[in-house]
Parts: C-alpha cells; sequence; structure tokens
C-alpha cells in the first residue's frame, strides 16, 4: 500500500466526524485526537520494528520488550492504587509471564529467538496480561470494598488474613479470567482474530496462519491464568497488617 | 467505678483515628468480669469503634487495653478473637447453608461441625433443626440473628461483643434473643458488652452501663444511672433530645 492510499483511507475517519457533526455526538475532537495519535504511535512504531529487525540485536530485542513491560505496568497499577507496592506488582507479574511463555516458545523451539518473534508474540503477550491485571484488579478491589463485613467476620471467628480474603480472591481470579475463555470458544466464528487477517492479507497459507493463532490463543491462555493468579497472590496480604487487621481506606 | 467486680476488659486512655480524624479519645474505664454491660449513645459516638477495640480488628494510637488483666498486644490475634466473640447487626453470612455458617469456626482451624453439634446450636439459642439445611438468603431476620450468635458461641468466647443485635427484630424475637443472651451470662458466666440503642433494654437486661457521645465516654455506672441521670449531656440522650 502506498502512502497515497493511505491517505484516501481517511475517508473512513470523515465519516463518523460528520456523523458526530450532524448528530451533535461531540465526538469530533476525541475522534481526531485518536486518529493523530495512531498514525504517529504506529509509523513511529513500523520504524522502530524495521530498525530492530534489520539490527538484530538481542539488545534492542530486550529493550522493545522491557519498554512494552513498562508502559504495560503503567497502565494496569492505576487500577490497583488501593494496593501498596502494586506497581512492582503488576512489574514482576508481566516480567513472569513473558520470561515464561518465551521460554516454553524458544526452550521448545517452537519459535525461533528472532526478533520477528520475540517481539511480536511479546506485544501481544504483555498487552493481555496488561489486560487481564485491570480486570483483575477492577474486580479485586470492589470485592473487596464490598465484601468488608464477610472479611470481618472471619477474621473476628480466629481466621487468618488469607481465609478471609479466600472467597474473594477466587471470585476475582475467576472473573478476569472468563472472557479471555469465552472468546476462545467463539473464535473464527464470528470474527478473525486481527492477527490472523493481517497474515492472511499478507499473503500467508491460511493454515499457517491458523497454526500460528492457535499458538497465540494457547498462549493467552497460560497468560490469562498466571496474571490473575500471581497478582491475586502478591496482592492480597498488602491488604493486611501483621496483627491481622483489615486495613481501609485509599 | 464499682470496685467489686473485676475488669475483663479494661480501657487506658486509648484514642483512635482514621487519618486526620479523631473517633474515640481519652477513652478510660473498665468492663466488668462476668456482667451484662451495655453501651449507649448517638449513632457516630463510636460504640462500634469501640467494640473492634476489643477483638483486635483494629488498634488504638494511643493508651492501652487489658483482657483479662494482660496486654491486647500480648496476645496472638486468633487466641484473642476466639475468645472475644463478636456479633454483629448486619449479621454476615457467608454464602450457603445455616450448617455452612455454623460450621465457619471450625473449618477455620481445619476441623468439622457434626451435625449433631449443629442441631444442639440451633436448640441452644432457640431456632428448629430443620433450619439447618436452609439457605442463609431465605432467613427470616430474627432467625439469620440468632444463626450469627449461635455461631459465635462455637468458639466458646469468654467475653461476647454484641453490635445492635436487636434493632432490627420484631418483639418476639426481640424478648427471645434478650433471654438467650442473659441465659449465656449466667449459665456461662460469659461477660456481656451489649451496644443498644433502646434504652429499656439496658435498664432491664443490662448490669452496668457506659455512656458515650462524640468519641468520649460521659457516663459509666450500674444500669440504674440511666433512670436519673447526674450528668447534664446524659439526662438529654436519655430524654432523647440527643439524636
Ligand atoms: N474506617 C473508618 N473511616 C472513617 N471514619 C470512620 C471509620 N469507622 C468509623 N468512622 C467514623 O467514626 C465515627 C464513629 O463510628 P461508629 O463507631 O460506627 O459509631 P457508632 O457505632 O456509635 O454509631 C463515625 O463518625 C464514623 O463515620
Ligand atoms: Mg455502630
Amino acid at each position: 500500500m502506498s502512502f497515497l492510499t493511505l491517505s484516501i483511507t481517511l475517508i473512513f475517519v470523515l465519516i463518523p466526524i460528520l456523523l458526530s457533526k450532524t448528530l451533535r455526538l461531540g465526538l469530533e475532537k476525541d475522534t481526531i485526537i485518536a486518529t493523530v495519535r495512531s498514525i504517529i504511535q504506529l509509523l513511529a512504531v513500523g520504524y522502530i520494528l524495521k530498525f530492530v529487525f534489520d539490527s538484530e540485536s538481542l539488545f534492542y530485542i530486550f529493550l522493545m520488550v522491557t519498554l512494552m513491560i513498562v508502559v504495560a505496568t503503567h497502565n494496569a497499577q492505576k487500577k490497583g492504587a488501593a494496593i501498596k507496592g502494586i506497581t512492582w506488582k503488576v512489574g514482576v507479574t508481566l516480567v513472569f509471564v513473558e520470561v515464561l511463555t518465551q521460554g516454553i516458545l524458544i526452550g521448545f523451539n517452537i519459535t525461533p529467538p528472532t526478533a520477528q518473534y520475540v517481539i511480536s508474540i511479546s506485544g501481544m503477550i504483555i498487552g493481555n496480561s496488561m489486560v487481564l491485571a485491570i480486570l483483575f484488579l477492577n474486580r479485586f478491589t470492589a470485592e473487596v470494598d464490598d465484601h468488608q463485613d464477610e472479611m470481618e467476620l472471619i477474621l473476628s471467628l480466629g481466621g487468618t488474613p488469607k481465609q478471609a480474603i479466600h472467597s474473594q480472591l477466587i471470585k476475582s481470579i475467576k472473573a478476569s479470567m472468563i472472557p479471555t475463555i469465552e472468546s476462545q470458544k467463539t473464535v473464527g466464528l464470528v470474527q478473525l482474530p486481527g492477527m490472523m487477517s493481517g497474515q492472511i492479507i499478507a499473503g500467508a497459507d491460511p493454515i499457517q496462519a491458523v497454526q500460528f493463532q492457535l499458538l497465540i490463543i494457547f498462549l493467552l491462555l497460560t497468560t490469562a491464568a498466571v496474571t490473575s493468579v500471581m497478582l491475586g497472590f502478591l496482592s492480597y496480604p498488602t491488604l493486611f497488617n501483621d496483627r491481622m487487621q483489615l486495613l481501609r481506606g485509599k | 467505678m464499682n470496685t467489686s467486680y473485676k475488669p475483663a476488659i479494661h480501657f487506658h486512655e486509648v484514642d483512635y483515628g482514621v487519618e486526620d480524624a479523631s473517633i474515640l479519645s481519652k477513652i478510660t474505664g473498665s468492663f466488668p468480669k462476668g456482667r451484662i454491660t451495655t453501651l449507649v449513645g448517638p449513632s457516630g459516638a463510636g460504640k462500634t469503634t469501640l467494640l473492634k477495640l476489643c477483638n483486635g480488628l483494629i488498634s488504638p494510637q494511643a493508651g492501652e487495653i487489658y483482657i483479662q488483666g494482660k496486654n491486647i498486644n500480648e496476645f496472638a490475634p486468633v487466641e484473642l478473637r476466639k475468645s472475644v466473640g463478636m456479633a454483629l447487626q448486619s449479621a454476615p453470612m457467608v454464602a450457603g447453608t445455616v450448617m455452612n455458617n455454623l460450621g465457619l469456626p471450625l473449618e477455620i482451624r481445619g476441623e468439622k461441625l457434626s451435625e449433631e453439634d449443629g442441631i444442639n446450636l440451633l436448640h441452644d439459642v432457640g431456632l428448629n433443626e430443620d433450619v439447618l439445611n436452609k439457605k442463609v438468603k431465605d432467613l427470616s431476620g430474627g432467625q439469620r440473628q440468632k444463626v450469627s450468635i449461635a455461631r459465635t458461641l462455637v468458639n466458646r468466647p469468654d467475653i461476647l461483643l454484641l453490635d445492635e443485635i436487636t434493632s432490627s427484630l420484631d418483639v418476639t424475637s426481640l424478648k427471645e434473643i434478650e433471654e438467650l443472651i442473659v441465659k449465656i451470662n449466667q449459665k456461662y458466666g460469659t461477660t456481656i458488652i451489649w451496644i443498644t440503642h433502646n434504652l429499656q433494654q439496658a435498664l432491664t437486661i443490662g448490669n452496668y452501663t457506659w455512656v458515650m457521645m462524640k468519641g468520649k465516654v460521659i457516663e459509666t455506672g450500674e444500669s440504674e444511672l440511666l433512670e436519673s441521670p447526674v450528668n447534664e449531656q446524659v439526662r438529654r440522650f436519655v430524654k432523647g433530645e440527643t439524636e
């Protein structure tokens, strides 16, 4: 695709802006900001990736992955502001998920350790891990706020913090994992995953594209489970002190 | 202060606050052992907060609390909470059946409540045994409150903290629960600390009383003090002018 062709695609941006103006939806400004941001961010990423792929340097791969983790951590930790040390807890979780998945992929020779594979797969893993962390933290914070009485009941009967928070923790872990599992049940039936469509458009064999997509789906299941469970078990102890008291307040 | 009873709980110059707000200040006084002490005062006075200090759900910023003569900080939290039981007006329940809830104190230490013990507990609080397998969400307010008390009794506490447990009950359930608490007090010598809005209840059931307002203890003494208060603030509260 040439840049001229690409600029014609701005028609798809004009349509929502015109609709927004006519119906007074007030979304023109946001649409324009979103468009400009996506152009700048994606072009920048494109050139950076080109540079990193051409250099084939491990250092740049490492730098890219680190940057992804830092940005994802920053986004996710906002949802857990009530939890002490949440930034490093999210960070450690993301690093662990990344190391675990890449370790298996490269260790079993499933994908080669080249920039092309490591960076694209890491992007998907870290992005999904971030979303899972946000889902988990949102739900967990709400569960804890809504069930203080139940948690204090268990403490007041002589229960430990772990016993007091057990049901809220399990509910939040489950709730955050369900969208991942559910969306994978209908994958391919309603919509083709973006990555697979992209590969097919770029000329890849559909079966190859499907195989790769399956790998990603399985990876995302692990990502979802490991992110929620690990973040859950890292987070809950900070809601209590060593006198087994529930700490409240933000 | 009545000196003929040993204190089950003693507060010495206790301050408690959250962030910058002071909730309790300079609380000093005793809860006599083996007796029923009522805790009265307008809402927001700090009564619930004071109960939570007694079983270590919260800790004071200043001052000392003694349980049976021993500093509260010397107790392991789990042991403290087993010997100082608590029941709340909201009677929180874990999801499931009455049996699940009665068994909770044992489940916490890896044991199991037998069906026979479950039924005995229900009888103790005046409930029928067919309640045992009911879901807690199907209980009436009175049944729920009784289950909550029965569950607290599983740990055989020496001290029982009750927070407005009869406020939302009809007259029949109210009388039953009053009788039950008096029976527990007499049969096991359990020290009772009972927050209530019902001054009549404080006079008839309670032996001793604490009047609290705005985070302070205004007066303590035999319950009769509520009949002819000396303190002007207490007089206004008893006449229903403060709420
Ligand atoms: N965790 C808390 N954070 C902030 N304020 C609190 C907290 N707990 C209690 N308070 C405040 O302390 C005061 C006393 O509360 P409470 O002990 O529940 O009173 P009472 O039981 O006598 O009605 C109230 O003004 C209440 O809003
Ligand atoms: Mg209260």
